[in-house]
């Protein structure tokens, strides 16, 4: 176990301060939203994989955590609080939304939909913030346009010196790389190992004594904590915030990501992510066919074909070659 | 006493699944609960567990009140519950589910021989690292068994353990149940009457939501309102 | 009065709106437990039919309830032999497969169609109500929702296809088990769905004029409402519109439709919270 985490760590180090030098800047600029992404699908794919829990708009942590970002940041000049902010804020919902779900018992679907509505409310809501009497403090909300000028991360309490391109990428790299190896480590632990039996079984682990609402509530918080992580990362990258953070399709998005990868594995949401937003981008640029099309097909072909996902299609392919013990729960 | 009911009721609409049993339990005892279908046992069987709630009535657990409590709140006092249909974490090892059964209870280093000391009680050393979702119908049981086992819970409630088994499975499970006495206190909810005849110190039999008869095995053949329930008056009256 | 009248109108309208734009759903849900996220797509082709057909001269009215239901069909028939047919009971990857589905149809509808809106005016003209005008074709939409409602309980109650289907519907091993061709009924249902979305499409396509993204505004309308309306069919989706679409349209006329879009969502979300199996779910149980 510690091997293999070691193994992720040296291997993702590798990684990161290999690129940039074979492939260029403009590559390196997408590949920091890209880690950023994949935190976000990270966070889905804690919630859901290893909860159980379907949040179909986890997007709206996403979004209150880029927003509050921008708006912190803009109001202190300081990225300091406003990644604090960040965490905060979807933190805080996460908490209203779980004790409401959670503690009144309210099944899976019927999580998902509440979720989903979720998302639908806060997307209305700021997108009809355009007029400019919307303002928190310095900061304008600017409904459908968003709020541009977004500050850039600085040194902790040091506002003058900021981050730059590079400095984003191996910042976004590294939380991403923190981020994986704590939450492998989080599913290690007693913790961790529960939620998963509630995943398995709510029944059964409340049979055993353990207080099935907690249990989801917390690892509702953290994955919010982590796609509000996300959303500040993305919105200091692009140094603009919108509505579209909030949206159902950016939601349904993330929930691509995590199935396509493997639901259930850690390292799933990361690939899915990564690969599904590469192909995205290279085919809007190249235009030579409609990126939805190829999207769609790719999408019906893996359901068909490989109905977990990637990751565990990959893993039983090597596990037929090179036979050995099954584990537990996480990958 | 380890556990009491008092005037319990279960109503559904206008049905009364149960209606107003008074049922003592004592500590060590090893309890069948025995009933045609629809008799109301899993009723009464689920308002002990938690999972519903009483219309009116009282429970009582070592002591204390437990009928508005939550399942988990119960399984907290050191009640162990095995339902009727399996409740396990198939997607995860044997050794892992079992290990889950300790968690709470144990501190984390002594999980791993707590573990491995059960899987030998229930006879799955080789199994241990297979997917539980894997196993078959009867290992499936023990897995269960093992789960709620892990805890040391004092009272053990069992709903149809050895539903689905094979006769080996069977005898299997009534050696198990066997060397639960005097450290646990067991209820069994059954339909197989050789494996209530092989476990049951005393049986509680129930008819209609209400508890028709109460007493050993002999006695309760013998009753002739259990005779006249379950064989008919001219049948009961021909055999001794 | 006239206030009220109109008022009363618009609620209809809303109501009328919402079920026309949930009934293909909640067919396919009700009956089938498949979710369809490619439901808005149905009803985004069914309006690109509809519009096609009357710019190639086809008649207003053979091009609402004949074309666009029938493309709809065939469209419907096709993916459910194959796609939908093979994830039977895979809820979850149900829903990524019509999600895929759903972007192939936005694709393939871009890409042939164009990116902007089409659109055909509206028939009918205007009638007076008071001192208010009211556009003659908001009562065609009531009057549709009216029609659509009627026929699928008569569907659903008194045909053979309608005892089978529910029965299916209840449970599918037993209807097997008794003789029923079951895939040929998910078939049919599956169809059944997609035409309802198609005349939805069809009919909304004068109001709101068709693009290829206009689906995507349907969906989780569409979806909540279904949700909330519980697991029968036609009950469920009649009395979550009825329900659903009032609380909206009453609180959109207080203030703005960005409000009463989100009072929809947040009357869903309680209505979940107080019914978490939805309304028909607890209410109305036996029926259809």
């Amino acid at each position: 176990m510690i091997a293999k985490l070691a193994l992720a760590i040296f291997g993702g180090l590798a990684l990161l301060c290999g690129l940039p030098l074979v492939v260029e800047t403009y590559t390196l600029f997408n590949l920091t939203v890209f880690a950023a992404m994949a935190i976000f699908a990270l966070s889905l794919g804690l919630v859901w994989g290893f909860s159980g829990i379907l949040s179909l708009g986890q997007s709206v942590f996403f979004g209150l955590g880029a927003y509050a970002y921008a708006i912190a940041a803009i109001n202190f000049s300081d990225s300091t609080p406003a990644l604090v902010a960040a965490l905060a804020a979807p933190t805080t919902l996460a908490l209203l939304i779980g004790y409401f779900a959670f503690f009144g018992r309210v099944t899976d679907v019927y999580f998902g939909v509440i979720s989903l509505t979720t998302s639908l409310i806060l997307y209305s809501l700021v997108n009809s913030t355009s007029d400019q009497s919307f303002v928190i403090g310095k900061a304008p909300l600017g409904g459908y346009n968003g709020i541009p000028s977004v500050p850039p991360i600085n040194w902790p309490f040091m506002p003058e010196w900021t981050l730059g391109f590079e400095d984003m990428y191996y910042l976004t790299g590294v939380l991403l790389l923190i981020v994986y190896v704590g939450l492998r480590l989080l599913l290690v632990s007693p913790f961790g190992r529960i939620c998963i039996g509630v995943r398995e079984s709510e029944t059964r682990a409340e049979l055993l004594g353990y207080d099935v609402r907690k249990y989801k509530l917390g690892m509702f918080c953290i994955g919010a904590a982590i796609a509000g992580l996300a959303g500040a990362l993305f919105a200091a990258w692009g140094s603009f915030v919108g509505p579209d953070s909030f949206s159902v399709s950016f939601a349904a998005q993330a929930i691509i990501w995590v199935m396509f990868g493997g639901l259930g594995t850690l390292i799933g949401p990361i690939i899915g992510c990564v690969a599904l937003q590469a192909i995205t981008t290279w085919l809007g640029q190249v235009k030579i066919i409609d990126p939805n099309i190829v999207l769609g097909l790719i999408f019906i072909a893996a359901v068909l074909l490989l109905p977990q996902g990637i990751v565990p299609a990959l893993q039983g392919l090597y596990r037929r070659f090179m036979p050995r013990r099954q584990g537990s729960g996480a990958a | 006493m380890i556990l009491e009911t008092r005037q319990l009721w279960c109503r559904f609409g206008g049905v009364a699944a149960v209606a107003g049993v008074d049922f003592q339990l004592e500590e060590g005892e090893v309890r069948c609960l025995i009933g045609a279908n629809g008799a109301g046992k899993s009723t009464f069987f689920k308002m002990l567990t938690g999972q519903l709630r009483p219309t009116s009535g009282a429970i009582s657990v070592m002591g204390r009140d437990v009928t508005r409590l939550a399942p988990f709140e119960i399984a907290r006092l050191g009640v162990g519950v095995k339902m009727q249909v399996p409740a396990l974490f198939d997607g995860i090892t044997v050794r892992e589910s079992l290990a889950l059964g300790a968690l709470r209870t144990l501190e984390r280093r002594r999980v791993g021989d707590a573990v491995q000391a059960m899987l030998k009680q229930i006879q799955l050393e080789a199994e241990a690292d297979v997917q539980v979702g894997l196993l078959s119908h009867g290992q499936r049981q023990w897995v269960e068994l093992g789960m709620v086992l892990m805890a040391d819970p004092k009272l053990v409630l069992l709903d149809e353990p050895a539903a689905g088994m094979t006769r080996g499975e069977v005898e299997k499970t009534i050696a198990l149940i066997g060397r639960l006495r005097g450290r646990h206190t067991v209820v069994v909810v059954e339909h197989d009457m050789h494996f209530v005849g092989r476990i049951a110190e005393k049986v509680t039999v129930f008819h209609r939501g209400m508890v028709l008869a109460e007493g050993s095995m002999d006695t309760i053949l013998r009753d002739s309102r259990v005779r006249e329930v379950y064989l008919g008056r001219k049948a009961g009256g021909v055999r001794g | 009065m006239e206030l009220f009248l109109i008022t009363a109108i618009h609620v209809l309208y809303a109501v009328a709106s919402l079920f026309l734009m949930t009934a293909g759903l909640a067919v396919i849900f009700g009956m089938m437990g498949v979710i369809n996220f490619a439901h808005g797509e149905f009803l985004m082709v069914g309006g690109f039919a509809f519009v096609l057909a009357v710019q190639a001269g086809i008649n207003t009215w053979v091009a609402m309830f004949l074309v666009a239901p029938l493309v709809c069909v065939i469209l419907g028939l096709v993916v459910e032999r194959l796609i939908i047919r093979h994830l039977y009971g895979r809820t979850v990857d149900t829903i990524l497969a019509t999600w895929g589905l759903s972007l192939l149809l936005i694709g393939i509808a871009s890409v042939t169609l164009g990116y902007d809106q089409r659109g055909v005016g509206q028939p009918f003209g205007s009638i007076a109500i008071g001192a208010y005008r009211e556009g003659v074709y908001t009562f065609f939409v009531i009057g549709m929702a009216a029609v659509v409602v009627a026929l699928l309980y008569g569907l659903l109650r008194w045909t053979s296809f309608g005892l089978v289907a529910r029965g299916t519907m209840e449970n599918a091993a037993m209807a097997w088990a008794l003789g029923a061709d079951v895939k040929r009924i998910y078939a049919l249902t599956f169809a059944l769905g997609a035409a309802l979305s198609g005349l939805a499409g069809a009919i909304f396509a004068p109001i709101a004029g068709v693009m290829p993204v206009s689906g995507t505004i349907y969906i989780a309308k569409a979806f909540i409402t279904v949700i909330s309306g519980g697991p029968l069919p036609l009950s469920g989706a009649v009395l979550a519109s009825g329900l659903l679409g009032t609380v909206s349209e009453l609180t959109t006329i207080v203030s703005t439709p960005v409000v009463g879009h989100v009072a929809l969502l947040a009357a869903a979300i309680l209505l979940l919270r107080i019914l978490p199996s939805g309304i028909t779910g607890r209410f109305f149980r036996g029926g259809v």
